[in-house]
């Protein structure tokens, strides 16, 4: 992989949910192995600038580019961006994992048919090569035994870890996570904590948006702090948690810590 | 009712049943493909697209499936010279098709409301998860919206189902031989009502007996997740 080239650049973002400017022009760099991660209060904007990098949310304007490749736009008639091409944003999407906050598992496959089905489907792996390679990543998330189970028979712990082996099924270049852990409850927190930190010390590129101060301080490589949808403090968690320069991002941390 | 006075007429009604059981399968492939099309169509983003299937849907949801039957049957005579001109007049000739395009109508503007709700009903987050692994449209309608929907879909469609069963008996009215047309006809040969009738009835009873534990099967086969884990046997309320 060339070295000028960021696995995720994110250049001048703007998002704009009717009279709420909600991303008002917000930049990002991660290269290959970055962990990143994306603090701040609700409605800081953090959620919208993850999902407008895999166009969940269509940025109104600003540069998305995933391995070096601009997401083409086009201005629709109201003059509003929508993407130029459909077929790149699909191949682009399925490049990137995602990971939600509600899991959003697809409820009438059991979970190995959740891990096989994009890889088989959108990837057109071999079908037997998918089971081997679902298998695996279950065994490693620690759900190895609940192959056949549906997912409203798991845990929501069991669920996410489920997730995220239905993203790295995929073989994402870059992960996203859209607060993975806010809709658990505090006991099972740990068993997904755990999961994303594997992966974070496997090198993996990851975009962690997230209400774990302490989690988010020791796994990631850097720290990014949105207020009202401009980043207000960025840098390496050492810096961010620990000598915030911006009195907001103090006021904050401070605020979660008790 | 003697047994003779059965055994005598039951090869006919069990005739007039084939009949039946022709009628109502066909209709409801025909109109469920019918209704997935229109439901598409009223969820479509283009007004004349779902213009059209609203009002298909009103006009054939708010008149009686009888005079639907009788205005394709007798009304299509009127405009004979149009239908011949077109090409349709072999099958609008025939009482079997009538009765079967007015059965496929029927039920497809109830199917495709059906459909439309259970579409509506998948959850926001499945479809969002889908598009964020590179589903297309097309897959992504195929492999998750429409199999969800048709799992939400299915307890509303079988009592569609049976409904067809029992409307299809409306075909009798244009000389159709089905299981109510020959009870008919025995009834005015030999005047004998009451156990006529009943046992038309107990055979329509006995189909939808079939139908409604084939699609509990089916419920229960389509989505094992609302009934019960493997290990616990706990049963899960939804």
């Amino acid at each position: 992989m060339n070295e000028a080239t960021a696995a995720l650049e994110i250049r001048d973002l703007h998002k704009r949910f009717g009279p709420l400017e909600v991303l008002k022009g917000v930049s990002l760099t991660a290269r290959e192995g970055d962990v990143i991660s994306i603090i701040g209060s609700s409605g800081s904007g953090k959620s919208t600038m993850l999902r407008c990098i895999n166009l969940l949310e269509t940025p109104d304007s600003g540069e998305i580019r995933v391995n070096g490749e601009l997401i083409r736009m086009k201005p629709r008639r109201d003059g509003r961006a929508v993407p130029a091409d459909q077929a790149q944003v699909d191949r682009i999407r399925s490049r990137l994992g995602m990971v939600f906050q509600s899991f959003n598992l697809w409820t009438h496959m059991t979970v190995l048919e959740n891990v096989i089905e994009a890889p088989v489907h959108v990837l057109k792996q071999p079908r037997a090569e998918a089971v081997e390679q679902a298998k695996m990543l279950l065994d490693k998330v620690g759900i190895g035994d609940k192959l056949d189970h549906y997912p409203a028979h798991l845990s929501g712990g069991q669920q996410q870890r489920a997730a995220i082996a239905r993203a790295l099924a995929m073989q994402p270049q870059a992960i996203l996570f859209d607060e993975p852990t806010s809709a658990l409850d505090p006991e099972l927190v740990g068993e997904v904590l755990v999961v994303i930190r594997q992966l974070a010390e496997e090198g993996r590129t990851m975009l962690i948006v997230t209400h774990e101060m302490g989690f988010a301080r020791e796994v990631s490589s850097q720290a990014i702090f949105l207020h009202q949808g401009r980043v207000e403090e960025e840098g390496p968690p050492a810096q961010v948690f620990g000598g915030p320069k911006s009195e907001r991002c103090r006021q904050f941390l401070a605020a979660k810590l008790n | 009712m003697s047994i003779e006075f059965i055994q005598e007429v039951l090869p006919r009604l069990l005739g007039g049943l084939l009949l039946t059981l022709q009628i109502v399968p066909l209709s409801l492939v025909l109109g469920f493909a019918l209704a997935v099309l229109v439901a598409l169509m009223r969820l479509s983003p283009n007004l004349l697209l779902s213009g059209l299937a609203y009002g298909y849907v009103y006009v054939f949801r708010s008149t009686p499936l009888l005079v639907q039957i009788f205005l394709i049957y007798y009304g299509s005579g009127q405009f004979r010279s149009f239908f011949q001109e077109i090409g349709l007049w072999p099958v609008l000739r025939e009482a079997y098709w009538c009765a079967i395009i007015a059965l496929t109508l029927n039920t497809g503007a109830y199917t495709s409301e059906i459909i439309r709700g259970g579409i509506q009903s998948v959850p926001w987050g499945q479809i969002e998860a889908a598009r964020a692994c590179g589903m297309s449209r097309l897959l992504l309608f195929r492999r998750i919206i429409f199999p969800v929907a048709i799992r939400q879909a299915l307890p509303a469609y079988g009592n569609e189902m049976i409904l067809m069963v029992k409307s299809s008996s409306l075909a009798s009215t244009i000389t159709i031989m089905e299981l109510l047309g020959v009870t008919r006809q025995i009834v005015s040969e030999t005047f004998v009502v009451f156990p006529t009738f009943a046992m038309a009835g107990a055979i329509y009873l006995s189909i939808n007996f079939g139908l409604t534990r084939g699609v509990q099967w089916l419920e229960r086969r389509l989505s094992p997740d609302l009934y019960r884990p493997r290990e616990t046997g706990d049963a899960i309320a939804h």
